[in-house]
């Protein structure tokens, strides 16, 4: 990855233009031809660096819902209820920290009323209480992550 | 039923086409034009629904393999005012304000960060504090030991759709 390819990335987190030639218009900004802002696109999402580009979607506002989790699993659980959280397929990630609170999960529903529905089956599952942390606010964060 | 702004996020969730007129391509599936195809996601894009219209980076590819989750006890009456403050902050990449959960995790300000390694992260964090005026609030860094599961888009209609 050059220079140019971080330029690239670091503009395009900034938005995507939505009009008839989007891809022009990043080019003209970069000042780079067009066709060499496709391939170098093209090359950034075949070796994994872009995983996609498009739209991040609130979930609330499609009537969806979302909400942290976190379980204290006893280390020589900690396999087995790791497949058993993740077997819902409403757990969207879940990451293993280093803190006595060490499964930390996203779970997202359809309808807002489907939470305490997933998280009462998770405790009835793994047998552990789960700490439910739904989002009261969001703060807007600009660039994701600097190239 | 689906409607067109459902049928419209599901064509556009997996990203959009490399091409010279990538809207014109998701229309043409859609039987739409490509003027109304604008229209409707611009709109979209105002209500909130798409929050954000850009790229997803992975984290790793680009070396950041230090992910942290900070939490942070702040005083409630200023926990707008310090989320505001830390969400400015380059190295920050998410920002939520959450319910505390009793003693055990008084927390209610939370923060991502990601860094090259955990030196890194600490000493942002470090910078941080000094910086948003957070030294004297109780904080804990999680860092991340393994991702395992990470799930694709958000599928509007969601199980719905397939069954």
């Amino acid at each position: 990855m050059d220079e140019l390819d971080k330029r690239i990335i670091n503009q395009l987190q900034q938005g995507f233009p939505i009009c008839e030639q989007p891809y022009a218009q990043v080019a003209a900004s970069l000042g780079i031809p067009v066709a060499e802002l496709l391939q170098r696109l093209q090359s950034l999402l075949d070796s994994g660096v872009l995983s996609r580009f498009g739209p991040l979607f609130h979930a609330e506002q499609m009537g969806g819902a979302l909400t942290l989790a976190a379980l204290q699993v006893p280390e020589s659980r900690f396999e087995e209820v790791s497949e058993l959280v993740n077997a819902f397929p409403e757990v969207a990630h879940n990451y293993a920290r280093d803190h006595s609170l060490n499964m930390w999960f996203v779970v997202a529903t359809e309808r807002p009323e489907q939470v305490a529905a997933v998280l009462s089956a998770i405790e009835a599952k793994t047998g552990l209480k789960v700490l439910n942390m739904p989002k009261i606010r969001e703060y807007y964060v600009g660039l994701q992550l600097e190239a | 039923m689906l409607s067109l702004d459902e049928h419209i996020l599901l064509a556009v969730q997996n990203g959009l086409p490399i091409c010279s007129r990538p809207y014109q391509a998701i229309a043409d599936e859609l039987l739409i034009s490509e003027a109304q195809l604008l229209e409707r996601l611009q709109a979209l894009r105002q209500q909130g629904v798409i929050k954000r219209w850009g790229v997803i980076v992975k984290h790793r590819p680009l070396g950041y393999k230090a992910n942290a989750m900070i939490v942070v006890n702040v005083p409630d009456e200023r926990v707008v005012e310090l989320g505001k403050k830390l969400s400015a902050e380059p190295v920050v990449n998410l920002c939520y304000q959450r319910p505390r959960q009793g003693e055990r995790w008084p927390y209610n300000l939370y923060c991502m960060i990601h860094g090259k390694d955990r030196a890194m992260v600490e000493a942002h964090w470090q910078r941080l504090q000094q910086q948003c005026g957070l030294g004297d609030f109780m904080s804990e860094i999680l860092f991340s030991r393994r991702c395992f599961k990470q799930r694709g888009a958000w599928y509007p209609g969601g199980q719905s759709l397939h069954g």
